[in-house]
């Protein structure tokens, strides 16, 4: 028994050695993101900055499920995006462009006004129209 | 007299219709007159569904089977009925693509179409104040006749006047992308969208992958010192030792004062089991810290590695 646990204990602390040093590896490798950070920016605190990004990615999060995306999707939508998107996605969520076709209000003004421009060549909402050039 | 006017109204109308950048374009002598990637497959959209169709279209002709349905759930937002150009592009990255915007401009568009690359765009079909946002990919163009070819919606090959094209493209802000595989690079696209596009990408993708995407560019660019930190990592941690010491000699060669890429060169080196040509560089990355006090605590790091590294060997 007390050999067993002997045994044990060794192989976890191999292991977690193993770990620590295979971190450090990583830590002491300065990244390209840094590199590129200093050439490009290097005026904003890296702390503040963090805060910013971790509050913007809770805000999109937020939002997209306001938005009807089904929360087991949301968390890897968030993931996917990076520190810089997910902040810009913070700010524009609601008025950002959504490409979708979305159909227009069908006010015989507006259907007229872009029948007109559709056939000047200057829109394209009618699949049955021809521009006159 | 009535008649008079209309017709100078009418044709004052039709002069404002040409679309600026059209003209050079159609003059541009570097072009292709014509090309068309037939072989490039067609999505038919669902309703609201043109961000998923463009995207699958562009993944799928690249070699990376996607369908639209797969991606819905990636990139649509149904309460906005659409979806957003960042998460489009982020949605390229998660199947493996690199997805690099193109520089606004109809020329740069046509250019990549000329190399074989498809274009997703975004346009706006409507006006500035009634807008109607829609994907679509450019697969061809005729620049005698003025035409351009899109698949586009249920339409598998929409034909436009680059008139037209253009007028719907600019509302959107010129904003477009291409996607290729790692490896490869797009025909128009400059420096500084390679380099942020390889960045994103490097952050989700397999070190391997990442290296040979960095690699492609630092070919193309090879004085850029955040490109060539970019090979020096990924190959580090994939595990080619020997692309990575170059990468980071190359980048010190360019950038004689960079800490990181002394410091990155010190850990290659220990991983080499050259020690003390490692102490040298991390000797040499402190001294140059002091300009750049934030990398101080990882080149702490690397020279208590090497003491760790030392010590194991002595004992």
């Amino acid at each position: 028994m007390n050999y067993l646990k002997r045994i044990f204990s060794l192989f976890v602390a191999t292991s977690m050695l193993f770990t620590f040093s295979m971190q450090s590896a990583q830590a002491a490798l300065i990244s390209s993101h840094q590199v590129a950070q200093q050439t490009l920016q290097q005026s904003s605190g890296p702390d503040r900055a963090r805060i910013m990004v971790a509050l913007s990615r809770a805000d999109v999060r937020a939002e997209l499920v306001r938005l009807g995306v089904a929360p087991a999707q949301v968390e890897e939508r968030v993931a996917a995006l990076t520190d810089e998107e997910a902040s810009i996605m913070a700010d524009k969520l609601d008025s950002a462009p959504a490409g979708g076709d979305g159909i227009i209000g069908a006010i015989v003004f507006v259907f007229l006004v872009l029948l007109v421009t559709d056939i000047l060549g200057l829109t394209k909402i009618f699949p049955f129209t021809r521009s006159v050039r | 007299m009535c008649l008079r006017r209309l017709i100078l109204a009418a044709s004052l109308l039709l002069a404002a219709c040409a679309a600026p950048g059209v003209r050079e374009v159609r003059n541009d002598p570097h072009l292709p007159r014509q090309q068309e990637l037939a072989a490039t497959p067609f999505f038919s959209q669902e309703r609201y569904q043109c961000g998923p169709a463009a995207l699958a279209t562009a993944l799928t002709a690249i070699g990376i089977d996607t369908r639209p349905e797969q991606l819905t759930p990636e990139i649509f937002i149904p309460g906005r009925q659409g979806s957003l150009q960042l998460e489009m592009l982020a949605a390229a990255r998660r199947h493996g693509a690199l997805a690099i915007r193109i520089p606004p401009r109809l020329d740069a568009l046509l250019q990549e179409v000329a190399a074989g690359n498809n274009v997703v765009v975004l346009q706006n079909l409507g006006l500035s104040w009634i807008p109607a946002w829609h994907y679509a990919v450019v697969v061809g163009y005729d620049l005698d006749a003025g035409l351009i070819w899109l698949r586009s919606g249920t339409t598998r090959r929409q034909e436009m006047t680059l008139n037209t094209f253009q007028h719907t493209w600019s509302r959107a802000g010129h904003w477009g992308f291409v996607t290729v595989k790692p490896g490869d690079l797009p025909a128009s696209a400059g420096m500084d969208a390679v380099t942020k596009a390889l960045l994103t990408y490097e952050k989700s993708a397999p070190a391997a992958r990442a290296k040979e995407a960095y690699a492609a560019a630092v070919h193309r660019w090879n004085d850029n010192l955040v490109l060539l930190m970019g090979l020096g990592n990924t190959a580090y941690l994939s595990g080619d030792m020997g692309t990575a010491s170059n990468a980071f000699r190359r980048a010190i060669a360019v950038q004689p004062e960079s800490a990181a890429a002394y410091n990155n060169l010190a850990s290659t080196l220990l991983a080499q089991g050259s020690v003390d040509e490692a102490q040298d560089m991390a000797d040499r990355a402190l001294a140059l810290a002091e300009k750049e006090p934030r990398l101080r605590p990882q080149i702490q790091e690397t020279l208590n590695e090497i003491q760790r590294y030392r010590s194991t060997r002595t004992r």
